[in-house]
Parts: C-alpha cells; sequence; structure tokens
C-alpha cells in the first residue's frame, strides 16, 4: 500500500506493506538509522520517534498508521534550532554513554520539555521511565535535563 | 618504543573533565552501530533455536525451508563436516550449530540466509526438527550429584585463550576447579569465639546491552571480513581463523560503537555462526538477535555458596571457608575465569591467619554464562560482607570499626605470589561511609551499609597504540580499544594530547579494524585506561621525543609541529609514527598478577516497608579508587552506570527457568533499572593516590561499584532488621523473611 507523510519536514510517498512497522520503514526504507530497536515491546524507548508532536515506540507502530502523520527523528531533530539546548546539556553533563538509548531519549525529552512535563524532579523520574538506559544510570541524564526545564 | 623518562612538569590535560569526544555524533544520532552498516548484496540471517532444554536431534527436515521465495540457504549442523567446528576461548565444548544433541532452551540449532528478514522468519519457522527428550539438568547441585546425567560427554579441550594454566580433565560436570588455601583452617574453626555461616543464593542476570549481539560476515575465497558488536576483536579474531583454518590475518575485524556491552560481547559470541552462513550462502550475511536471544547467547552465572566466617569475641577476623558452584550452562563460555576471579574475590581484603577457597565451574541444561561486569566479586562480596557485619553485631562493634581493624593496608599481600594491595581500603570506606550519613540517628525500618572488596583486574596486560602526526598537526591514534560507551576515546585524546602537547580537539581515535589497528587484547577488566592508555602514552611520548631530536638539530621551536615536520620531510607531507606497547616482561606474569585490585567500595542507606517488603534505597556511595582521573566527569558516571546495575543485580533483575526453560525471554517480564529507581542521593568519590600502574598513576574502574554496591544494600537491609541470604531482593522475598523474623521473635517493631 502506497503512504504520504512529512517525515523530518519532507513529504514522502512511499509503498509499504501492511504489517510493516515504522521502525522498519524509518531505517530500511528512508536509511533513517538514528532510531535503534532493542526490546521490541514497546519497553526500553530506544526506537522512540515522535508522531505529530508525541513521543510513539516505532517497533511497535505501524508504518501505516503514520499516514498523514507528521514524523520526527532524531536526524530531524537535531537540524532544529532548538537542539542546541539539549546538544549543550547533554554534552556538558556526560549524559550519554554508548549512545544506543540517546536519540529516544532526546526525542522524548523534547517533546515533554515542550508540554511541560519536566518541570521538577519527580515528573523527571516518572515520566521518563519508558526511556531505558543501561549505561548511564540515569543521573546524569537527570541533571542535564533538569537544568534545561530549569532554563526553559 | 620510547620510555618515558620524565614526565611534564605541568600537566594541562589530565584531570580535567574533557567533553566526550563522541557525544556530537551520537546525540545527533549519526554513530553507527553495526545494524547501521549495510553491505553490498548483504542477506538477512535468522537463527533457529532449541525449543527444549536437552534432547537428542532425531532428524532435522530443512526442505520446505528451502523452497521459500527468497531463500539463499539453510545452514545445519550437517554442513559443519569440513572443519572441527566447536569453539570456546575457555574450553573448545561449544559447536556453532548443535550437533547431534541440544543442551540448552535457546541453542542455535539451523540457520537461514534470505533476501529479505520476512523470508528468513517464515523459512526459520518452516524447518521441522524431531527431538528425543533427554534428562535436563536444572541445579549445580543436581549437576555435581552422583550419578547425575552429563551434559557434554566429550573430552575437554582446552581454547585458544584460556589462561589457567593446566587445564584438567573434566570431573562429571564439573569443568573448572579453583581453589586457595592458606594456613589450617579448621582448627581455627574450632577454637573461635564467633562463628557465622549460611547458604547462599545468586540469580542467573541478563546484562542487557540495549543493542543486541549484531554481526555481518563476508566469506571471499579464505578471506574473512566481519563487521561485529565485539569488545575483544583479537581474540575473536584468532577463534574464527582457527575454526575456518584461515590465517589469522585474513580475518579482519571491523568494531564501530558499541551499544553496550559490559562483558556480554566478550569473547566470541554469534561470530561463528555467522561466517558459516555467509560461508554457504556465498554472500554477506547479517545475523541480529533478538533481546530473547542475546540473553541465551549469555548471561551472568546463578551460584550457590556456602561460607564460615571466624572471629575472635572483639571483632578479629580469623579465617573464611567457602564452597562455591557457579552455573556455567551447557557451554563453558568464560565460566573458567569467572570462577577463578570468584575464588580470588571469596576471602574478602582482609588479614587472615587461614582461608579455604573451593570454586567449581559446572555444566547445566542452562543458556551458557559467561562474563558481566565485576563478575565474581559482585558473586561474592555482598556474602563476604554480610558475614562480616553480622561479626560486628555479635561482638557489639561498629561495622565500620571491624574494618578498620581488620582490612589489608598498602602493600600487604592479597593473594599468595600476587600483587600485593595497592589501594587504601580504610580510606576508601570512611569516606563513602561519611557520604551516606554513617553516624547520623536512625530511624526504625532504615538502614545503612558498607562493603569492601577487591577485583582481579586488568586481564593479560598486553596492548599496542600507534600514534601518527600529520603534516597538518592533526594526531591519529590508532589503538584497538572498544568503545562501549565507557569513553576510551576521549581518555586517549587526552593522554595523547597531553605527551604530544596538542589540543586534544586535534587528536583523533578511531575504532578498531584488525588489518590495521594494533593488536589489542581485549576490552573488558577494567584495564584499557590502565595498559591500553599506557600504551598509547608511550606511542605519543614516542612521538613528542622524535619532535624533540628535530628540534635540537634546528633553531625551530620544539612546540611548532608543523615548522618541525617540514624541515624533517622536506616539504608539507610525510607523518611522524609513535608506536607503544605493553607487555607483561617485567612486570609479573599473568599468574602473579593481577595488573591491579579494583577497588570494589560501596555504602546505601535503605528503607523497607514491612508490609510490603519493598526496599526504597535512598542513599548510595561508591569510591572510584582510580590512582589519577585522566577525565573525572567520566569516573563519576562510570560509577553511577555500575551503581544502578548493582541495584538492578540487588533488588529484582533474575532470569526465571522452569525445568530447563526461560521463562522471561523479554523485558516485560524481565525488568531492568529505570528511572524511577534512581536514589534519592547518589555520591561517587574519586580518590587518587597515584598508585596505579596505569599512564600518570592511573587504574582502572567501572566495575568495582557493581561488586559493592549489592553488598552494601544486602547489609544496610539487615541493619534495619532483615538479613537475607538470597538475590535478588524482591518485595515477596523480603516480606517473607519478616513474617519468618516474626515467628521467630526476631522481628523488631
Amino acid at each position: 500500500m502506497e503512504i504520504a507523510l512529512s517525515v523530518n519536514g519532507r513529504e514522502v510517498v512511499h509503498d509499504v506493506a501492511p504489517q510493516e512497522l515504522l521502525l522498519d520503514f524509518l531505517r530500511d526504507s528512508l536509511g533513517l538509522t538514528g532510531a535503534k530497536r532493542s526490546c521490541d515491546v514497546q519497553v526500553c524507548g530506544a526506537c522512540t520517534v515522535l508522531v505529530d508532536g508525541l513521543p510513539v515506540s516505532s517497533c511497535c507502530y505501524l508504518a501505516a498508521d503514520a499516514a498523514g502523520s507528521e514524523v520526527t527523528t532524531i536526524e530531524g531533530l537535531a537540524e532544529r534550532p532548538e537542539f542546541e539546548r539539549l546538544d549543550e546539556a547533554f554534552t556538558r553533563h556526560a549524559a550519554l554513554q554508548c549512545g544506543f538509548c540517546t536519540p529516544g531519549m532526546l526525542l522524548t525529552v523534547s517533546s515533554l520539555l515542550e508540554s511541560g512535563e519536566l518541570e521538577n524532579e519527580e515528573q523527571i523520574k516518572r515520566n521518563l521511565s519508558g526511556n531505558l538506559c543501561r549505561c548511564t544510570g540515569y543521573h546524569a541524564i537527570l541533571e542535564a535535563v533538569a537544568d534545561l526545564a530549569g532554563a526553559g | 618504543m620510547t620510555t618515558i623518562e620524565h614526565e611534564p612538569q605541568t600537566r594541562t590535560q589530565i584531570g580535567r573533565s574533557q567533553p566526550r569526544r563522541d557525544a556530537h555524533e551520537k546525540l545527533r544520532g549519526r554513530a553507527q552501530f553495526v545494524g547501521d552498516i549495510l553491505v553490498p548484496r548483504m542477506l538477512h540471517g535468522k537463527v533457529l533455536r532449541s525449543p527444549i532444554a536437552h534432547g537428542r536431534i532425531v532428524s532435522i527436515d530443512t526442505s520446505a525451508a528451502e523452497k521459500i521465495p527468497g531463500v539463499v540457504c539453510v545452514l545445519t549442523g550437517a554442513d559443519l563436516h569440513d572443519i572441527d567446528p566447536y569453539y570456546g576461548h575457555a574450553i573448545k565444548d561449544r559447536p556453532i550449530l548443535a550437533i547431534d544433541k541440544v543442551r540448552f532452551h535457546g541453542e542455535q540449532v539451523a540457520a537461514v540466509a534470505a533476501e529479505t528478514a520476512a523470508a528468513a522468519t517464515v523459512a526459520v519457522e518452516a524447518i521441522s526438527i524431531e527431538y528425543d527428550d533427554l534428562p535436563v539438568v536444572t541445579g549445580v547441585e543436581d549437576a555435581v550429584a552422583d550419578g547425575a546425567p552429563l551434559v557434554t560427554d566429550r573430552p575437554t579441550k582446552p581454547g585458544l585463550f584460556h589462561g589457567l594454566g593446566e587445564l584438567p580433565p573434566r570431573d562429571g560436570n564439573v569443568c573448572y576447579r579453583y581453589t586457595l588455601d592458606r594456613g589450617e583452617p579448621e582448627a581455627v574453626f574450632a577454637h573461635a569465639d564467633i562463628v557465622v555461616e549460611g547458604e547462599y543464593e545468586f540469580p542467573s542476570v541478563y546484562q542487557y546491552a540495549m543493542e543486541t549481539h549484531t554481526v555481518i560476515a563476508q566469506v571471499e575465497g579464505d578471506e574473512i571480513t566481519l563487521w561485529a558488536t565485539c569488545q575483544h576483536p583479537f581474540l575473536v579474531r584468532a577463534e574464527i581463523a582457527d575454526l575456518f583454518g584461515v590465517p589469522t590475518a585474513n580475518v579482519r575485524i571491523h568494531v564501530p560503537y558499541l551499544g553496550g556491552g559490559f562483558g556480554s560481547k566478550s569473547y566470541t559470541k554469534m561470530e561463528p555462526l555467522t561466517v558459516a552462513l555467509a560461508r554457504k550462502a556465498g554472500r554477506p550475511v547479517r545475523i541480529q538477535n533478538r533481546v530473547g536471544e542475546s540473553m541465551v547467547t549469555t548471561r551472568r552465572h546463578n551460584m550457590t555458596c556456602r561460607m564460615r566466617t571466624a572471629a575472635t569475641a572483639d571483632g578479629r577476623l580469623l579465617a573464611r571457608d567457602v564452597e562455591c558452584l557457579f552455573d556455567t550452562g551447557a557451554y563453558a563460555d568464560n565460566g573458567p575465569r569467572v570462577v577463578a576471579t570468584a575464588g580470588d574475590a571469596a576471602p574478602g581484603p582482609y588479614r587472615w591467619a587461614a582461608y579455604r577457597v573451593d570454586a567449581s565451574c559446572v555444566y547445566t541444561n542452562l543458556a551458557p554464562a559467561g562474563s558481566y561486569r565485576a563478575f565474581g566479586a559482585t558473586h561474592l562480596q555482598w556474602i563476604g560482607e554480610s558475614q562480616v557485619d553480622e561479626v560486628a553485631r555479635r561482638a557489639g562493634l561498629d561495622p565500620l570499626e571491624v574494618r578498620r581493624a581488620n582490612l589489608l593496608t598498602p602493600g600487604e599481600e592479597v593473594r599468595a605470589g600476587g600483587k600485593p594491595l595497592d589501594a587504601d581500603l580504610i580510606g576508601d570506606v570512611e569516606k563513602v561511609a561519611a557520604a551516606i550519613g554513617w553516624g547520623e540517628e536512625r530511624r526504625p525500618h532504615v538502614g545503612r551499609g558498607v562493603s569492601v572488596g577487591l577485583l582481579a583486574a586488568g586481564a593479560h596486560p598486553v596492548s599496542s597504540a600507534v600514534c601518527r602526526l600529520e603534516a597538518d598537526g592533526r594526531v591519529v591514534v590508532l589503538v584497538a580499544t572498544t568503545e562501549m560507551g565507557q569513553g576510551p576515546r576521549t581518555a586517549f585524546a587526552q593522554i595523547a594530547a597531553e605527551e604530544i602537547g596538542v589540543d586534544p580537539e586535534r587528536v583523533t581515535v578511531q575504532g578498531a579494524d584488525t588489518r590495521f589497528t594494533p593488536y589489542d587484547r581485549s576490552t573488558g577488566a577494567s584495564r584499557s585506561t590502565t595498559i591500553a592508555g599506557l600504551a598509547v602514552q608511550r606511542a605519543a611520548a614516542d612521538i613528542r621525543a622524535q619532535l624533540d631530536r628535530i628540534a635540537e638539530a634546528s633553531d625551530i621551536e620544539p612546540g611548532d609541529h608543523l615548522a618541525l615536520m617540514r624541515k624533517h620531510f622536506g616539504f608539507a607531507g610525510g607523518e611522524l609514527i609513535g608506536r607503544g606497547e605493553v607487555s607483561p616482561v617485567g612486570t609479573g606474569s599473568y599468574a602473579e598478577g593481577p595488573v591491579f585490585w579494583e577497588v570494589c567500595v560501596g555504602a546505601a542507606e535503605v528503607a523497607v516497608d514491612p508490609d510490603t517488603g519493598f526496599i526504597e534505597v535512598r542513599r548510595t556511595a561508591t569510591a572510584a579508587d582510580v590512582g589519577r582521573a585522566i577525565n573525572p566527569q567520566l569516573v563519576t558516571r562510570q560509577d553511577e552506570g555500575a551503581t544502578l546495575q548493582g541495584l538492578g543485580n540487588a533488588l529484582f533483575e533474575e532470569m526465571v527457568y522452569e525445568d530447563g526453560l526461560l521463562l522471561n525471554e523479554t523485558l516485560l517480564d524481565y525488568r531492568v533499572p529505570s528511572f524511577e529507581d534512581l536514589p534519592e542521593e547518589m555520591t561517587c568519590v574519586i580518590v587518587e593516590n597515584e598508585d596505579g600502574p596505569g599512564p600518570y598513576g592511573a587504574k582502572g574502574c567501572g566495575e568495582g561499584a557493581l561488586a559493592a554496591v549489592p553488598a552494601a544494600v544486602v547489609n544496610a537491609l539487615a541493619d534495619a532488621g532483615v538479613p537475607m541470604r538470597e538475590l535478588p531482593l524482591t518485595p515477596e522475598r523480603v516480606w517473607r523473611r519478616i513474617q519468618d523474623l516474626k515467628e521467630e521473635g526476631k522481628w523488631q517493631q
């Protein structure tokens, strides 16, 4: 089936299989490999992308369901002016290690910062709990996000 | 190779928290992992795995699978007749694919290469296999019982890198045994005022590197090329060359960024199968594990342990007796080394009159178990340290006081013939205790605990590095250390910049391509900064020495690299090449090791809810006793990551098996720590006594906290009134213990 959608601000028209996952579509058909495959069951958040501004797990989201939507991946987020703040805070706090969870983490953070859902430590811990990170122990990410929320 | 005769007077790059060199590309999703790499004509590989724990393969029918459109080939054990298909760096006990028998739930039985992942998946399901069930060996106690069924009947054949001296023949299901003896423990126990004893259990744990094992293999004639998620590319290279009968140099392994390792990608994992499949397909093939497949590719050993500790009435530690059985699953993997390291950790860093350690590595019909961050130490430290705390309770002393009185001090012998203690453990434990408010008033159901241990670290000290100073003044460091998040590319850039006298921004450090990067034994055992870092320092110092020689023969300033290069080469090209090497010559043999003793010191404050058994970890503190912190921020970040993994190991992580079948093979059922498990306060104390064998007195870190934290949590929970002898400390388990304590009249409201 053919779907039309916007990916990182560009119009895309593409054939997809009905059962094709958004993650596979982005990675294999569009070459956007910033979204990562890990748990396959919507637990880890490594595959997070934004659909109409909201974070979704693209490993459990049909590509066909994204038809007509605006999809943002890390490659698109990194082109936006507001990415600079995220970049600066995560770099300054060394809030990344292996980098495998990082794109998904940043997409969730950017979306929730915008909606004001990362206002304090409690909120940060609760609302980011759908993005796992096995390397950092979260402490550095908490510091970086608290900085971003405070500055915002 | 150049020896460093004098260190620079002022260090400008060392001890500075330089930003991670890989932050830019990782934050933008541009960092490449194996799964992001496309090789022309690459096929997709899928693996058929055993649905049973132990059985004879009666028949395999692949005809239906082969007819599925897009399928290029199906590989079974029968295809491996032209090679000796058994591998394993410690013991060559593992076939590339099951031959005649399957020995664990999830063992690789067949594999398909197809044009699409979908075709490969359908084809795998179309393979039909008939099994005859065999009796399943599910626990270490059963495995060592008289008349236990044998998991393997093949004679033990040592692997290429077992590093364990003479490997004795297999004894039933025991594939390796490590013992330590000192003095006459029984005589001491017979007359001791205090004897603490117990039986303990440690669960099977999944490392969960978020990137699963992924390999691309290409076979062209006798040239084998791999892109692999491997921590030890040079050891994998040797095993692949050995298995497929090609010269070592013909195996070329590329290692891009790794999405976490933690030991799960150490030694050889999915590489042999991917090569065998690509060889049959005649095209490159990629195999990418799912989480459930990586769980059974390697895991942390579950273990049972009996331990006794003897002490005087006034809390002087006298003797320890340890017997433990490590469940290495169906194949040894790194089990023998895990068991030896556990044996070294078992006595704990105290001044013993006598001890006896007997640690066995036991085959069962579970998935193979291997390395996971701080192996051995994590298994034993919580047990030994809980007994030290029990001694303190019975002697009526503060646990910190007992440690001050009994801990080894720098220069004292840790293990006969081994490296003496190279750390100030008393100083370390005092610092972490202070960080969690040791002396502060205690509330009901709140407890505090400390723990101290040592981990034999560094593995075999062989590493080399090359530095290239380019004509534009930029430096390229060739070193095969795998960047899996721990930050060696940043630390090495700082070291090279320091020695040569350039801005770290002008230094590039890349990953392994075994054809061009010089030899490095491995990335693990907290060794990279200490050993590979020393090789980088020596390579960079070699460049500096060459620049100094050029400067001496001219009137050019030694710092003007461009002018010196132009003078030397006579034009605007050329490059200076510096070489650095670390080898065990003159630094003691492997057997006499370790390279250094990694310090495992931590403290925790916990609150337990008596109605639910739920534990809240409020404060943690760990000591990163690193000799010299090249990059203090990255040191802290290592300890924080290890702390959360330690909490996962202590509180809830467990691979659940029933009759040899793994029940929780997704992250829905196997829980790892999330943001919500972060303690209120997490402190990392960096200790710098410049007492390490690495560059500038550095020694490794990153593992110690993982061994220290579960032990500190167990001790804190006992301090809150709930002594436990089984991990993980799930609410149910803790609640049941509280009910038992109530019945025994030992529960304090």
